[in-house]
């Protein structure tokens, strides 16, 4: 009997140990999050000094100041605008990314290899050495300070990340089903539409995810391409408060970035599961 | 998902036979069919590598030579752009900023991955959990949220420095420094280990549990494990997170222009690569400059993934037999 309780009691104490060095490096790496969060509540002359995280007193103050807007533009406007790029981008990935997708898996056509060859090159490639020539050609097209420079690669699968994910998904679905279809006479938009997008699904939901989260944080693309505060997403009107440069003035920064984090964070409490798992089986960009 | 493969080394979809049912005129048409359908379903991709990719990769590349401020037609210069290029200071301090980035910020962060990922891959309560709230950082890394929240924790007299003089180190805040602010951005990657962390965690759930036993029986220290059986076995992982991170730390941009101010300051010391060719681009209209130096970093990354290609055939260790 004591021989058992021993060895467990080891077992034990061993666990204890892990539990508090993991939640020690855990709460390392959560600390911003909670600092951002508590000093959004705080007065603003206790912000940057302050070390306790959540203030005794709460005020309210800084996201009441947001409902004047930034520089006379109102927060919604902002989201709004974040919410119908985040959306856009969603809907064209999920349609052009899971075409080439599906072709790359079941599609036998000539060229296949080469094609997703140059596919898995623009992973690869840096994201500058594009960013010049594509602000010719959408200047030349008088598109600068439209939203279509920030969506038509969405529209065009220029996400080849996602192309890669989704294929790899259909490619492990089981290829009776598409084979029976098809001497039932089904074609391949059929097989497309009605039999793998519905079994894609968790691949689709990922891609989702991720494309809205992606495209939300975006700030390179709207600096480059929005020159008008009302039709600025929330990274830019978040860069608008830094602009106007009152570096005492951290409250309505940091309720705003607050604000600007909540939908993500709140999209990876209820999606988390797909994330980490997409993450893990391709693990770009996390 | 429901396969975690570890490093999904690309590969292309498998080649199958056609069905050799149908006699061959069926059969050939049945290929035209099958190509009609491929590029039909392929089109928007192949739209949108013409259009955003392959076009613009060779329009740049013209413009490398050029002088062209958006406005008049471009000019061309021969190499002009690249001899400046190399005998412009601040163009080299950019490199060296953004080397240092690179050559500091990936180890600590591909160390901070492996160790918690290690930490993390025993089963236990609660392990999915850790997985997740680590993993979070990766997903609001990237943001200008985030750089705000940077700025105030490593500006003067804030937390990160009142923490430090606890243990009676004085720096002051890293942001106005022109020797830390590097630092401050080599922290805000280090925390967002969370990416390769999770791929690290798939790799070493590929690894065979009885390699430990066995060495376990030969009395081998926990070390000699790490060293003999962990290392070699998830090399390929290792080796996938180290391409996409170093490639990804050369393109830094977002977090360090908003970080140090839209100014890449102070004195330059924050000026990554991709911030000086915004400003040549963009604040100065010297499209052709820019270009040129976009390309300079296209090669260089080309030479980092070729040089890092070719040393993989010294230490990353691939199984003959995928289980």
């Amino acid at each position: 009997m004591s021989a058992l309780t021993h060895p467990a009691r080891r077992r034990a104490s061993r666990s204890v140990l892990w539990h508090v060095g993991a939640l020690l490096v855990l709460a390392l790496v959560l600390y911003p999050l909670f600092w951002v969060i508590g000093s959004s509540l705080k007065p603003s002359e206790d912000i940057v000094g302050g070390l306790e995280l959540f203030p005794t007193q709460p005020v309210f103050e800084h996201y009441r100041k947001l409902y004047d807007g930034i520089a006379d533009i109102p927060v919604s406007t902002f989201f709004v605008n974040s919410l119908v790029l985040a959306f856009g981008s969603v809907a064209g990935v999920l349609f052009s990314c899971s075409l080439a997708a599906y072709a790359f898996a079941r599609i036998d056509f000539r060229g296949r290899n080469l094609l997703f060859s140059l596919m898995i090159g623009t992973l690869l490639l840096p994201y500058h050495v594009l960013i010049i020539p594509q602000y010719v050609l959408f200047q030349k097209m008088e598109l600068i300070n439209t939203y279509v420079p920030l969506l038509l690669g969405k529209y065009l699968a220029t996400d080849a990340f996602f192309v890669f994910l989704m294929m790899q998904f259909m490619r492990n679905l089981p290829r009776e089903l598409d084979e029976a279809a098809r001497l039932d006479g089904c074609g391949h938009p059929r097989i497309y539409w009605h039999i793998m997008l519905p079994l894609s699904r968790p691949a689709l939901i990922t891609s989702s995810i991720f494309t809205f989260i992606w495209s939300w944080n975006d700030f390179l693309g709207p600096l480059l391409y929005l020159n008008e505060p009302d039709k600025y997403p929330v990274s830019m009107g978040l860069k608008m408060f830094i602009d106007q440069d009152s570096a005492a003035d951290y409250g309505g920064m940091v309720a705003m970035s607050v604000l600007a984090l909540l939908p993500v964070l709140a999209f990876f409490l209820a999606f988390q599961r797909y994330l980490v798992e997409g993450a893990a089986t391709s693990g770009l960009k996390g | 998902m429901t396969d975690t493969q570890a490093a999904p080394a690309p590969s292309p979809p498998e080649e199958r036979p056609a069905p050799r049912k149908a006699p061959a005129a069926s059969g050939r048409r049945r290929a035209r069919g099958e190509n009609l359908a491929g590029y039909l379903f392929m089109s928007p991709w192949i739209v949108g590598f013409l259009l955003l990719t392959a076009g613009p990769m060779l329009a740049s590349l013209y413009l490398a030579f050029t002088d062209y401020n958006l406005f008049d037609s471009p000019r061309f210069v021969g190499f002009e752009n690249f001899t400046e290029m190399f005998s412009d200071p601040r163009w080299r301090k950019s490199v060296q900023v953004t080397t240092s980035y690179v050559l500091v910020g990936t180890p600590l962060k591909l160390a901070a991955a492996l160790g918690v990922a290690l930490l993390l891959n025993k089963p236990r309560r609660g392990q999915g959990f850790y997985r997740a709230a680590f993993y979070a950082p990766s997903l609001v890394g990237a943001s200008v949220s985030i750089a705000i929240v940077w700025r105030a924790l490593f500006s003067d007299d804030a937390v990160v420095d009142r923490s430090l003089q606890v243990f009676g180190v004085h720096v002051g805040g890293w942001i106005g420094d022109p020797d830390m602010v590097i630092y401050a951005l080599v922290a805000l990657t280090v925390w967002q280990f969370g990416a390769p962390m999770v791929i690290f965690l798939a790799g070493l759930q590929q690894v065979p549990r009885e390699l430990y036993e066995a060495a376990q029986v030969d009395g081998a220290s926990a070390w000699r494990r790490f060293r003999s059986i962990t290392l070699p076995m998830i090399s390929p992982v290792l080796f996938f997170n180290l391409l996409l991170e170093t490639i990804h730390s050369f393109q830094i941009f977002a977090s360090a222009y908003v970080v140090t101010n839209s100014k890449c300051g102070p004195a330059d010391a924050g000026l990554v690569y991709t911030c000086y060719l915004y400003e040549q681009g963009w604040t100065n209209l010297r499209m052709g400059y820019a270009s040129a130096m976009a390309w300079m970093l296209l090669v260089s990354v080309g030479l980092v993934t070729a040089v890092l290609f070719w040393s993989q055939r010294r230490w990353v260790h691939y199984e003959e037999d995928v289980r």
